[in-house]
């Protein structure tokens, strides 16, 4: 599905502020929300009904997070919330208030691709590269937990993220060359 | 696809939820780990005009054993469950279950209260917490009060999606009596691929005494009826008996002919009726291997 257009205008980038109490107690249709994403604190207000794929890629520009399927089904849209990956097409951005998010644009550093990144390259585990970010954000978070895994291991913590084009077989690659090159670092 | 235009609460206590539940009737729904919900009102098969969402309510996600009970908060996520060393070590019925639930990012924010409060009769945890001959907590007004009920999953689950629970009332914890020492469970699911629904599954709990005898045993039947199913037969049919090939193959038998399938896309009802006499079969078997030999 292609990014819906609309008037509204980007999340200005903020100072961090100190977190006010969360959200009203009262229903409300619209709510202001404070974000961290990729280290940067935004600060916007949203529509309820505002999934938080749409917040990502509409308001705050950042379209490396993919809506593939939109049925809970693909993981196109994979980003960690807290550490955790998540389906953000799963999830509205309100709910998110006051969370630390990770996208795939916060993965490279200084301009340094991630070992993940590279290891995709690398191994070719992509070929029209849809279905990429959310891979590259469920293998992130996997590898942090588990640096050394068998492959059985891998097509078990990939198995929520589809891709249509490989077979799997160079994202498996992928996967496994990451985990050496990270751990002998 | 977005959900049409709602109101949306978010409150730090029960009481408030409760409160809210019982203000907007109707037109609001739970908001629990979303995984199903927020599907529904992409496609707008849910249209709430609030939603009370409980992710900001502190401590309804505890999971403790407390004097011969399992305690299961609602808001405990599929995730804990197939991670926690207690349900791991204690409860493979559960660990087997949150294992096959969806896919892992789903798992990682769908909860038990959750599932069970949707009542889908193809949701794995019903099927696998009738076999835990699990109860429900309810938390409901009562007058200008907050009260509980406890009633068994089995009197829980009224229809298709369908719950004994009243206005104003949510599934606040989800109680598994304690796993004894000879005492063991499993799951099995055949589903076409990771993240579908089971085509048909199956969940058994049973436990021995000092002589090889079965002294309880549960079955829960997932994907085969209008609600979630219990083959009370075939667990009736076990107590008392010595769990050799041929009582297991009667049970089997007993516990397909419980099921109520009907043919859909993921196959026809004389194969799913037939799947549930296997899988019954093998569940069983795996369970029996997972008791400690006396």
């Amino acid at each position: 599905m292609p990014a819906r257009k609309g008037k509204r205008t980007a999340g200005a980038p903020r100072r961090a502020a100190p977190r006010k109490a969360a959200v009203a107690v009262q229903p409300a249709a619209r709510h202001r929300i404070q974000v961290t994403v990729n280290g940067r604190p935004y600060e916007a207000e949203v529509e309820a009904r505002t999934l938080l794929v749409y917040f990502l890629r509409d308001m705050l520009g950042l379209t490396g997070t993919h809506v593939g399927c939109d049925t809970t089904s693909c993981g196109a849209c994979t980003i960690l919330l807290n550490g955790e990956p998540v389906k953000s097409c799963t999830m509205f951005a309100v709910q998110a208030d006051g969370a630390e998010i990770l996208t795939v644009e916060g993965l490279a550093r200084d301009g340094e691709l991630h070992p993940l990144q590279k290891a995709f390259w690398e191994e070719h585990g992509l070929q029209c590269g849809f279905c990429t970010p959310g891979m590259l954000m469920t293998a992130y978070a996997f590898l942090n937990e588990n640096p050394r895994p068998s492959e059985e291991e891998i097509r078990v913590a990939l198995s929520g993220n589809l891709c249509r084009c490989t077979g799997y077989m160079n994202i498996v690659k992928a996967v496994q060359r990451a985990a050496q090159e990270m751990a002998a670092r | 696809m977005f959900p049409a235009p709602f109101e949306y609460v978010a409150p730090s206590t029960l009481d408030q939820a409760v409160r809210l539940l019982q203000q907007y009737g109707p037109d609001a729904r739970i908001l629990a780990g979303g995984q199903s919900l927020i599907p529904m009102m992409r496609f707008r098969l849910a249209n709430p005009r609030v939603l009370i969402d409980l992710n900001r309510i502190p401590g309804l996600d505890f999971l403790e054993e407390d004097r011969g009970v399992l305690r299961i908060g609602a808001m405990v996520r599929h995730r804990l469950i197939e991670r926690a060393p207690l349900i791991r070590q204690r409860y493979p019925l559960l660990a087997d279950t949150a294992r096959v639930i969806a896919d892992p990012i789903v798992r990682n924010r769908g909860t038990v209260g959750g599932s069970v409060a949707h009542a889908d009769p193809a949701g794995d945890w019903g099927a696998a917490l009738l076999a835990a001959k699990a109860e429900v907590v309810i938390s409901g007004p009562r007058g200008r009060r907050i009260s509980q009920r406890t009633i068994p999953l089995a009197e829980f689950f009224t229809g298709p999606f369908m719950t004994a629970l009243e206005p104003g009332e949510i599934v606040t914890e989800i109680r598994v009596p304690a796993s004894g020492p000879r005492e063991a469970g499993a799951y099995l699911k055949i589903e076409r691929k990771v993240g579908d629904f089971a085509v048909v599954a199956v969940g058994v709990q049973i436990a021995l005494d000092a002589d090889g005898v079965c002294r309880k045993a549960g079955i829960g039947l997932c994907a085969v009826g209008p609600t979630s199913l219990r083959a009370q037969e075939a667990e009736e049919w076990l107590i008392g008996k010595r769990l050799d090939e041929s009582t297991l193959a009667r049970a089997g038998e007993l516990a397909a002919a419980a099921a109520q399938p009907t043919s859909d896309t993921r196959g026809p009802a004389e194969y799913k009726r037939d799947m549930v006499r296997v899988l019954t079969i093998r569940a069983l078997r795996k369970a029996l291997e997972r008791i400690p030999k006396a």
